[in-house]
C-alpha cells in the first residue's frame, strides 16, 4: 500500500486520537512537571452566620503577576514524581538505611501510598487477566457441547456480567455481600462462622474485588473464545483423530495453538484494563482495604481542592506501568509483525 | 466442531453441562434477584432486617398493601421521565457505532494491508493511548470544552466516545482484515482499481461478520460509559447511566434507589433482542475475524 | 408515602413556584445558570430561582453529585458556563483559590435588601456568598432504648460509650452504634469533628503547617477506635446513606448524624413504628474537656462566576434571591433543611443543629489548604482502625502525605 493512500485510509482515525487522546497526554505531560506557583497566604477575618474566625486566603492580587509571567505554573521537574506521594524515592532510601530486616523494610515500603497501592493493583491484575481468561475458554468449551436451540439464550445470560451497568451491578452485589445480604448469609453458613463479614477483612475484601473482577470480565474472554472455537480447522482435527489422538492431545495441540493469537489479543486488553482498575474499589466502598494507582487519580481529582499535578504524574506513570507489563507481548508481537 | 462434539465421552457432557448451569446460575442470579426486587420497596430490596424480605416483599406489603409495586417504573420513567435520557442513549450509541466503525475498518484496513514499519509503530501508539486513565483525560477536557462552548453537547460526547474507542476498534479490526487474503483485494487492484476501489467493491462486502462483532464491543462501551457522559453532558443531554447514578446521588433520597434499580432492569430487556438477532453475525464475526491477532 | 403521592407533592411545589413567578422578580435581562450538588433543598432552590425565567431572562440548572469537578472549570470560561455555584464552607475555597467568584458587595447593597446580614459570608471583609441553609452532625438517639437502660441522653462521647456497652451488656443491640465511617472524605470528617473536640488545632497559626500528629490527634483516634468496638463490623464501608439505613433497620440506637438527614429517619417510610417514633434528636456531643463540641457547623450558600457579565450576574444574584425567598416555604420544603430564611419556623427535628450552633461548636475551617488535609485524613486513618499501625504512625503518615500535597501546591516551601 502506498504511503499516500495509507495516510488517507488513516486519517479519520488518527486525527480524533490526535485531537482527543494524543494532546491531552502531551498537556498531562506538561502538567505533570509544572505545579501551581508558590500562594501568597494572607490573614483574614472570615465572617459568616456562625460569626467570626481568624482564617488565611491567598492573595490572588499577589499571584496575579507570577501567574501572568508563567502561565504554566513553576517548573519543578521530576519533584511530583520523585515526591512522597508517588515514587518516594526519599523516603525509600531512609527506609532502607533504617530498616533492621528485609521485612520490616517490605512493610513499611507497603505503607507508602504508591507502593501499597501498586501492590494491589499488580496482584488485581495477575489473578483477574488469567483467571477470567481461563473461565471463558471453559465456559466457551461447555456452550459449544450444547445443542443449538439453547445457545442464544445461553449467550444472553453469559453476557449478562458484562451488559448489565457496573455502577449498579456492583451496587447490588454490595449489597448481596452484606453480612446480612444473601451471599454474605450463605458465606456465613458455609464458613460456620455468624460473624464473619467480608466487608470488613481486607483479605476478604481483596478476595472479592478479584472474583468481581474475573465475573465480570469473564463474558468477554467467553464471546471471542466462543467464536475461536468456530473456526479450528475441521480436517486437522479429523486427521488428528485418525491418527489417533486423544481428545487431550487434540486440545492440546490443535485447539490451543489455533486460540493462541486470540489469547494474546485478550491478555493485551485485559492487562491493560486490570491495571487501571479503580470502579469496583468505587462501587464496593472498599478504599479502607484496597487502593489501586487510579483510584488515586480519582481521590486527587475528587477532593475538595484538586491536585492536578499529582493526578497528572500518576496517569504518566499508569501509562509507563503498562508498557512494562505489555511489553513482552509486544516484543513478540513485533517479531512476528508482516509475517502473517 | 460438530463431529468432535458428537464424540464426546458422556462423562466430559455431563461435567461440562454441569458447569455450564454453574456459570448461567452466577452470571444470572445477580441480574434475576435485580429483576424480581425491582417489583420491592427499598425497604425490602436492601432489607438490614433479614434478606428474606426481599423475597417475600415484608415491607412492601406493609407500605403498599400488595406484595408487588410499579412504583420504581412509573417514578424512573413518567416521574423522572427516564425515557429522555433512553433517547439520548440512543442518539449517542448509535452515533459512536457508525462512527467508530466508520473510522476503525478505514484504518483497520490500511494497517493491515501496510507492509512498513511505520504502522506497527501506530498500532502500539494506539494501544499505548488507551493505557491513559479515561478520569485524567475527561477532566482535562473541561476547561477547554467550556472556553470553546463544546461542554454539555451530545456531538461532544459522541466524539470524545469514538477517540477513546479507537485504539480497541483498530486492534481489532485489523486483526480482522489481516484474515481476509491478500489476493482479493490484489487482484482487484491488478484489474484497475484504485486502493479505496477495491475496498470498496471487494472488501466491504466480506467484512461484515468481523464488523458487527467490533460494533458489539464498541456499542457496549457507550452503552455503559459513565466517566465521560457523567461529566460532559448537561442536564437536559443526560444519558442513561448518568441519570442511574442520580437517582442514586450523594445523599440519596428515599424510593429514588428503587427508580434506579427499575431503570436498569428496563433497559436490559432491549438487549436481550439485540444479542438474540445478532448472535449468529458475533460468532461468525470473531469466526473470520480476530482469530490471528 | 408512595411514588404518587410524593408525585402529586412535587406538583404542589410547582404550583407553588409558579406563583412565585407571577410574582416578578423585576430582571430586563440576562442568562442564568447554576450548578450545585443534587439534594432536595437544593432542589427547591434552584426551581425558586427558575421561577424568574422570562422570554429574555433564561435560567437553568445542572445539580449533579460531581459539581465539584466542574464547577471550577465551568465558571473559568468566558463567558462562564455556570453563572454561579452553589457550595457549602468546605467547597467555596476551591473557588476562591482559583479566583474564579466575584465579590457580592454592590449587588447586595442593590438588590440584597431582603437578606439578613447573618446569611452574607464575608472573607477579608468582603461579601463572596449568601447562604441560606446550615448544617450540622448532632446526637440522634433511640428514646425506647435509653430508657431500658435507664440511661439520660448522652452529653459526651464518654456518654455514648458507656451507654454503648450497657446496650451491649443487656443484650438489646450487638452493635448499638454507627456514623459515616466511610474511608474517605466521610472518616475524615468524623477524625475533624473528633479533633476539634478534643480542643486540636489542625495548622499553626497563620500558616500551612500541618500540625495534627500530637496528644489531641491521637485521642481523637483512640476515641474513634473505641467507637467503632460498637459498630457494626462494615463500618468503614458505611456511608451516611448506609448509616440511615442501618437506623431504619432498628439495628442503632445512637449515632452522630447529619440534621439535614434525619427528617426522613423520623417517618414512616422504611421503617417499623418501633423506630420512627422513638428517634430524637439531641444537641452536639463533648469529648475530653476542651469546652469544644466535637462537631463541625456547616452552610451552603451560593457564589457568582467573576467571569459572568454585570448584565448576567445581576440577574443571577437576582433570580437566586428569589430562591431563597420566603415564598419557597411550604409544607414539604420547611422539612427539607434548616433554611436561614425568614418564615422559616424549625421543626422538632431542627433543634439539633439550632442546639449545635447555639453550643459554641466551630464552623468547618474555611482553610485554602483543608482540603488537602482531608483528603490525606480519608486515606490514611483507616489503617489505624483497622489495627494495621499505631495512632502515631498514622498520623505521621496524614502529615507527610498532606505536607507533599502542600508543597504541590505551593502552600508549602
Amino acid at each position: 500500500m502506498k504511503h499516500k493512500t495509507f495516510l488517507w485510509f488513516v486519517l479519520p482515525s488518527g486525527v480524533a486520537m490526535f485531537l482527543f487522546i494524543a494532546l491531552p497526554i502531551v498537556s498531562v505531560l506538561i502538567q505533570s512537571v509544572y505545579a501551581p506557583h508558590e500562594q501568597v497566604v494572607i490573614e483574614v477575618e472570615n465572617c459568616g452566620p456562625f460569626g467570626c474566625t481568624k482564617a488565611t486566603s491567598i492573595d490572588q492580587a499577589a499571584t496575579a503577576a507570577l501567574r501572568e509571567a508563567e502561565p504554566l505554573g513553576r517548573f519543578v521537574g521530576d519533584d511530583i514524581y520523585t515526591n512522597r506521594n508517588h515514587l518516594a524515592f526519599a523516603e525509600i532510601a531512609t527506609l532502607w538505611a533504617g530498616a533492621e530486616s528485609l521485612g520490616m523494610f517490605w512493610s513499611q515500603l507497603l505503607n507508602l501510598p504508591f507502593y501499597g497501592a501498586l501492590a494491589f493493583t499488580l496482584t488485581y491484575t495477575f489473578v483477574v487477566t488469567p483467571g477470567a481468561i481461563i473461565l471463558g475458554f471453559l465456559i466457551a468449551l461447555s456452550v459449544n457441547a450444547i445443542p443449538r436451540v439453547f445457545r442464544g439464550p445461553t449467550i444472553f445470560f453469559s453476557l449478562l456480567p458484562m451488559i448489565v451497568t457496573p455502577l449498579i451491578g456492583a451496587l447490588i452485589l454490595f449489597w448481596m455481600i452484606d453480612a446480612r445480604g444473601i451471599l454474605g448469609t450463605a458465606l456465613q453458613a458455609i464458613a460456620g462462622d455468624p460473624t464473619l463479614s467480608v466487608k470488613a477483612s481486607t483479605p476478604l475484601t481483596w478476595i472479592m474485588l478479584m472474583v468481581y473482577g474475573i465475573w465480570s470480565s469473564a463474558p468477554f474472554a467467553f464471546v471471542v473464545y466462543y467464536a475461536g472455537l468456530q473456526t479450528v480447522p475441521q480436517d486437522t482435527l479429523e486427521s488428528a483423530m485418525i491418527d489417533g489422538a486423544s481428545r487431550w492431545e487434540r486440545i492440546r495441540y490443535v485447539v490451543l495453538p489455533h486460540l493462541l493469537p486470540l489469547t494474546t489479543f485478550m491478555a493485551l486488553i485485559k492487562i491493560m484494563d486490570n491495571f487501571r482498575v479503580f470502579e469496583p474499589i468505587v462501587s464496593f466502598n472498599a478504599a479502607a482495604h484496597a487502593q489501586s494507582l487510579s483510584y488515586f487519580i480519582y481521590s486527587d481529582l475528587g477532593g475538595e481542592t484538586r491536585l492536578l499535578s499529582s493526578a497528572a504524574a500518576t496517569s504518566v506513570l499508569t501509562i509507563l506501568g503498562v508498557a512494562i507489563l505489555l511489553s513482552p507481548v509486544l516484543v513478540r508481537t513485533w517479531k512476528s509483525f508482516g509475517k502473517a | 466442531m460438530s463431529i468432535a462434539a458428537n464424540r464426546r465421552s458422556p462423562l466430559l457432557q455431563t461435567f461440562l453441562g454441569a458447569f455450564l448451569i454453574l456459570w448461567l446460575m452466577v452470571a444470572a442470579f445477580p441480574f434475576l434477584w435485580t429483576l424480581w426486587g425491582s417489583f420491592k420497596v427499598e425497604g425490602d430490596f436492601f432489607s438490614k432486617a433479614d434478606w428474606s424480605n426481599a423475597i417475600f416483599g415484608t415491607l412492601t406489603e406493609v407500605e403498599t398493601g400488595a406484595p408487588f409495586t410499579l412504583d420504581g417504573y412509573y417514578g424512573a420513567w413518567v416521574q423522572e421521565e427516564f425515557w429522555r435520557a433512553a433517547l439520548n442513549t440512543l442518539i449517542v450509541v448509535v452515533s459512536v457505532v457508525v462512527i467508530s466503525l466508520t473510522f476503525g475498518t478505514l484504518g483497520g484496513y490500511a494497517l493491515s494491508r501496510s507492509p512498513y514499519r511505520y504502522a506497527f509503530w501506530l498500532l502500539i501508539i494506539a494501544l499505548m493511548f488507551r493505557a491513559m486513565p479515561p478520569i485524567t483525560l475527561v477532566s482535562g477536557y473541561l476547561l477547554p470544552f467550556f472556553q470553546w462552548n463544546l461542554w454539555g453537547h451530545l456531538p461532544t460526547t459522541i466524539i470524545v466516545l469514538v477517540a477513546i474507542n479507537q485504539p480497541f476498534t483498530l486492534w481489532m479490526l485489523t486483526a480482522f482484515f489481516r484474515n481476509i487474503p491478500k489476493d482479493l483485494d490484489e487482484s482487484a487492484m491488478v484489474d484497475g482499481c484504485s486502493q479505496f476501489q477495491a475496498f470498496r467493491h471487494v472488501i466491504i462486502p466480506v467484512m461484515w461478520p468481523g464488523v458487527i462483532t467490533t460494533g458489539l464491543f464498541s456499542f457496549l462501551l457507550a452503552y455503559n460509559d459513565f466517566a465521560v457522559t457523567a461529566m460532559l453532558l448537561s442536564k437536559e443531554n443526560q444519558t442513561m447511566v448518568p441519570k442511574i447514578a442520580s437517582f442514586l446521588g450523594t445523599t440519596q433520597t428515599k424510593g429514588n434507589v428503587m427508580f434506579a434499580v427499575a431503570s436498569v432492569v428496563s433497559v436490559t430487556a432491549p438487549l436481550f433482542v439485540l444479542v438474540l438477532f445478532f448472535q449468529r453475525q458475533i460468532v461468525s464475526g470473531l469466526t473470520a475475524g480476530a482469530v490471528k491477532g | 408515602m408512595n411514588v404518587r403521592t410524593r408525585a402529586l407533592l412535587s406538583t404542589a411545589i410547582l404550583l407553588a413556584g409558579a406563583t412565585a413567578a407571577s410574582a416578578d422578580c423585576g430582571i430586563e435581562a440576562g442568562r442564568v445558570s447554576i450548578v450545585g450538588n443534587e439534594f432536595p433543598a437544593i432542589q427547591t432552590v434552584a426551581s425558586g430561582a427558575a421561577a424568574c425565567a422570562t422570554d429574555a431572562v433564561e435560567v437553568k440548572a445542572n445539580l449533579t453529585a460531581d459539581h465539584q469537578k466542574i464547577n471550577v472549570a465551568g465558571m473559568s470560561a468566558s463567558p462562564p458556563e455556570y453563572t454561579s455555584a452553589i457550595i457549602a464552607n468546605s467547597s467555596i475555597v476551591a473557588l476562591m483559590n482559583e479566583d474564579v467568584i466575584r465579590p457580592l458587595d454592590d449587588l447586595v447593597a442593590e438588590y440584597g435588601q431582603d437578606l439578613s446580614p447573618t446569611q452574607l459570608i464575608t472573607i477579608d471583609g468582603k461579601v463572596m456568598a449568601v447562604a441560606f441553609m446550615a448544617n450540622a452532625q448532632h446526637l440522634i438517639y433511640r428514646e425506647d432504648v435509653l430508657e431500658q437502660i435507664g440511661m439520660d441522653v448522652p452529653k459526651s462521647y464518654e456518654d455514648v460509650l458507656a451507654a454503648a456497652e450497657k446496650i451491649r451488656a443487656e443484650g438489646i443491640m450487638e452493635h448499638p452504634l454507627s456514623g459515616a465511617y466511610m474511608a474517605g472524605w466521610n472518616l475524615a470528617q468524623e477524625f475533624v469533628n473528633m479533633y476539634l473536640g478534643q480542643g486540636g488545632e489542625f495548622f499553626a497559626p497563620g500558616s500551612a503547617e500541618v500540625t495534627v500528629n500530637n496528644a489531641a490527634g491521637v485521642a481523637a483516634l483512640e476515641t474513634m477506635k473505641a467507637l467503632s468496638e460498637y459498630m457494626n463490623p462494615d463500618y468503614l464501608t458505611h456511608d451516611s446513606n448506609a448509616a440511615a439505613a442501618e437506623w431504619e433497620a432498628g439495628n442503632v440506637a445512637l449515632m452522630n448524624f447529619w440534621g439535614s438527614r434525619t427528617a426522613v429517619l423520623q417517618d414512616a417510610e422504611g421503617s417499623t413504628p418501633e423506630v420512627f417514633e422513638n428517634t430524637k434528636v439531641s444537641g452536639p456531643l463533648m469529648v475530653g474537656d476542651s469546652g469544644v463540641p466535637a462537631t463541625t457547623l456547616w452552610w451552603d450558600g451560593f457564589t457568582v462566576a467573576k467571569n459572568a457579565s454585570d448584565e448576567d450576574a445581576a440577574a443571577t444574584f437576582r433570580a437566586l434571591v428569589n430562591g431563597i425567598s420566603p415564598d419557597i416555604l411550604n409544607a414539604e420544603t420547611m422539612g427539607q433543611a434548616v433554611w436561614m430564611i425568614d418564615g422559616y419556623e424549625p421543626a422538632p427535628v431542627a433543634a439539633g443543629v439550632f442546639a449545635t450552633i447555639q453550643s459554641g461548636a466551630k464552623p468547618y475551617p474555611m482553610l485554602p489548604y483543608q482540603g488537602l488535609l482531608h483528603t490525606a485524613l480519608g486515606n490514611n486513618i483507616a489503617d489505624y482502625l483497622q489495627g494495621n499501625e499505631s495512632a502515631e504512625q498514622s498520623l505521621a503518615d496524614v502529615e507527610a502525605a498532606y505536607t507533599a500535597a502542600a508543597k504541590e501546591q505551593g502552600f508549602l516551601n
